[in-house]
């Protein structure tokens, strides 16, 4: 391993141990958990890369009214409540709308922001009083939102439900769709700006935002409740909600405070002023160098994790093909059952089974001091290896059977030892045979390593998750990213095929060296 | 013991304890028995060749020698290293393998298909056996095998892999790699049967050449020429069993046993 991938191990060990290392006990740190990759204004990277956003203002001022030092936690939005049982952070605040059925899983803190939902059209559209008039019109909103239920129950809505808000609004823009309906600050953000859309229609409904905590930390909650109340008081939440733009009525009313806003909303300006240049291809161009840092980090995490991965999958997967082939009767059983649910089974729930499930393993047997922990690197890397460990194995065992019994027996009438004679003879054989599934499979692993980004880790796809979303160029990102997967894959394909060819005997010239696994190999006497 | 017509060289040679020496052998492949108690001893330099019909067990014969097939029942021994096979499926296998392996010391074996090991040249393949198997200095390896590569006339060709020669340069290399474990006995199935008829006479002289320097050799053929001509004397097997043990010259002439006759008549 070069310096630079274990630098990169060693890099991801470290923030994991950043990430984690801080115990309950430290009672001066106060661990939070975004998703910091979903959008404006709630928590994101600005245009300098810097962590910003409403939520972010709220927890630096919450921190230090409670006496704690602020600790960020970055975990992907699907892994946000799970992050919590598994004690990656003390609390999660993200946007998350405090709804009767989430609360008997986890506990909530009082509302720090009360809004509605808003509904944007298209310019010069008729406004919509109500929903039950967008009835046969298509309506976009985010997934697993407040809006997406309130969409859902109303009658005759055709629903397309978006990952990302740019592009829901875009498609009003252009006509793909008649409306979008989501959370006020949202479409304050992303669609206020744009000149083609409008405002619609009354605010619908009532959407309140709580902190979200661990079922069983009740004080907690009541600390964090009693400083957010002292904030409300002394107009902290007023000043930080009217900088964002988001003082409403609707919260002004909550809240029990004067309707207009306390400061100018500066901060909604700046990210307005900051996404309406018009990106060229030389400033797009500069803001991809601007990130190199991230996407270097990016590059070396995604080779490091699908490096370590393979190796656990090229180990596991030899051991499990050595087994199912030459195994007694109970090992063959075990590597069959072990291949077939591996194989039978989607890696993203093996991931989170691995990350998120382990850990409660001991609570589920009232021991949580049993629970298996491991750092987002090692679920990924394990998660990974195990689960390509199983078209390891069936690539290895192809191998293994493709050489024919008689050299087995050569071997074995020449007085080695079955396992001598697997050394040898049959696993130099098929050494050969198994490279280009093995290359293959490597360089599916490459692209599968995404997946990693779902257990907290910032690799290329989450770095262009960060990219795409902060700057709003989900095309050129996506290039830039894919470009890079590209030229990672090729050396590894190169080296496959280079090796091949040194074991390729039927090409090879009398005297050639082998290269591997030669007997006669220039060894100094 | 039923049915063996005649007596060759073994009866003659009766007061010296012969080198390898089967008793009883049985083998049976999914119920269906192959060999049905078969016995037969041969001496120290001595040339043996079995025939008999497809399917009549004399492979499997050669194979249970080396215990490439572990019989079912019958005892082995072969230069002062016995084999009982009764309850063998009962004994702890790590014994029957340290057994075997001890056997398969003495044995050189030689395929039909040469099973020579691709990857490696043809020094390579005689050099495995002493070094992996046994534990042979490299250097001291790689002269021996150079020795008896030049013994089977391909001393130029050690740097070649297998698939870079005839045919019947890779069998006299299969026999080169063969006796790089100094066997005291040396089997051969079928050595000939994969060849074009231009290269077997090749494969057969080195045969020869073993056989006046003293090698034991057993050989399972269908040359009824070389079997005749080379053999000391020629076991006859059918349907599992020996039929007839006869001298080279008698068995062709004057076949004790009707099947033997019947068998031998179609290469008349």
């Amino acid at each position: 391993m070069s310096a630079p991938f274990a630098r990169g191990i060693m890099a991801a060990g470290l923030a994991v141990f950043l990430a984690v290392g801080f115990s309950r006990a430290d009672e001066k740190v106060l661990r939070w958990g975004a998703d910091t990759d979903s959008n404006a204004p709630y928590g994101f990277y600005n245009a300098e890369n810097e962590l910003t956003g409403f939520e972010y203002d709220i927890i630096q001022a919450l921190a230090k009214e409670m006496g704690r030092k602020p600790v960020f936690v970055y975990n992907s939005w699907d892994g946000l409540i799970a992050g919590l049982g598994r004690g990656m952070y003390d609390l999660v605040i993200c946007g998350i709308e405090i709804t009767p059925d989430k609360a008997g899983e986890v506990l909530f803190s009082n509302p720090y922001y009360v809004t509605f939902e808003q509904f944007v059209d298209r310019k010069g559209s008729p406004p919509a009083a109500s929903l039950d008039q967008l009835s046969g019109k298509e309506i976009g909103t985010l997934d697993q939102t407040a809006a997406l239920a309130m969409l859902e129950k109303a009658p005759g809505v055709i629903v397309r439900p978006y990952e990302q808000e740019v592009n829901a609004y875009q498609d009003v823009a252009n006509g793909r769709i008649f409306g979008v309906l989501l959370d006020y600050p949202i479409a304050k953000y992303y669609a206020a700006p744009n000149p083609n859309l409008q405002f619609s229609g009354p605010p619908f409904g009532q959407i309140t935002y709580g902190m979200v905590f661990a079922k069983d930390n009740a004080a907690l909650q009541q600390e964090v409740n009693k400083a957010l109340q002292s904030l409300i008081t002394k107009g902290t939440m007023r000043d930080i909600l009217s900088r964002w733009g988001l003082w409403t009525p609707t919260i002004a009313g909550a809240f029990g405070q004067p309707e207009p806003p306390s400061l100018a909303d500066t901060k909604y300006k700046a990210f307005v002023a900051s996404h309406a240049e018009q990106a060229t291809l030389w400033t797009r161009i500069q803001r991809y160098a601007s990130n190199w840092p991230l996407l270097l980090d990016a590059t070396l995490l995604t080779l490091s994790v699908s490096i370590v991965g393979m190796g656990i999958a090229i180990g596991v997967g030899f051991t499990l093909a050595i087994m199912r082939v030459f195994g007694a009767w109970p090992l063959r059983w075990a590597a069959t059952c072990f291949i077939e649910v591996i194989r039978g089974t989607p890696l993203l729930i093996q991931l989170y089974i691995i990350f998120y499930g382990l850990p409660n393993l001991g609570i589920l047997f009232g021991h949580p001091e049993f629970g298996i922990k491991l750092p987002p690197f090692w679920a990924g890397v394990i998660g990974l290896g195990l689960n390509y460990a199983a078209y390891e194995a069936e690539n290895y065992r192809a191998g293994l059977m493709a050489i024919p019994k008689g050299q087995m027996e050569g071997a074995r009438a020449l007085g080695l030892s079955h396992s001598q004679g697997l050394r040898f003879v049959v696993i130099p054989q098929s050494f050969r045979l198994v490279l280009p599934p093995v290359t293959n499979d490597f360089i599916s692993l490459l692209k599968d390593s995404s997946l990693v980004s779902m257990v907290t880790l910032i690799d290329l796809t989450g770095a262009y998750n960060r990219i795409a979303t902060q700057t709003f160029d989900y095309f050129g990102t996506g290039l830039l990213i894919a470009a890079i997967y590209l030229l990672i894959g090729l050396p590894f394909v190169r080296l496959a095929r280079w090796t091949e060819q040194r074991l390729a005997v039927d090409t090879r010239r009398p005297g050639q060296r082998p290269g591997m696994f030669s007997l006669t190999s220039p060894r100094k006497k | 013991m039923s049915g063996i017509a005649g007596r060759g060289k073994v009866e003659r040679n009766r007061m010296e304890a012969p080198l390898l020496s089967i008793r009883g052998l049985h083998k049976s492949f999914d119920e269906t028995p192959i060999l049905k108690g078969v016995s037969l001893d041969v001496e120290k330099g001595d040339l043996v060749s079995i025939i008999g019909p497809s399917g009549c067990g004399k492979s499997t014969f050669l194979r249970c020698m080396n215990f490439l097939e572990v019989p079912d029942a019958g005892r082995i021994s072969i230069a002062g290293v016995t084999i009982d096979c009764q309850g063998l499926e009962d004994a702890p296998p790590k014994d029957l393998d340290a057994k075997a392996h001890e056997l398969r010391q003495r044995v050189g074996m030689v395929f039909q298909q040469f099973n020579l090991f691709p990857h490696m040249t043809i020094l390579e393949n005689t050099m495995l056996g002493p070094v992996i198997g046994r534990g042979m200095p490299r250097e001291e390896a790689r002269i021996r095998g150079l020795q008896l590569l030049e013994k089977v006339d391909l001393a130029t060709f050690a740097a070649r892999y297998p698939t870079q020669m005839s045919g019947g340069q890779q069998q006299r290399a299969a026999i080169a790699r063969a006796l790089a474990m100094n066997p005291q006995v040396m089997l051969y199935d079928e050595p000939t049967s994969a060849l074009d008829p231009e290269l077997v006479a090749e494969v057969l002289a080195v045969m020869k050449q073993l056989d006046t320097e003293g090698m034991t050799q057993i050989i399972v053929t269908h040359e009824m020429r070389f079997a005749r001509d080379a053999s000391d004397y020629i076991v006859f097997m059918e349907a599992g069993h020996i039929i007839e043990i006869s001298d080279e010259d008698e068995i062709f002439e004057n076949p004790k046993d009707e099947r033997t006759a019947h068998f031998l008549r179609r290469f008349q």
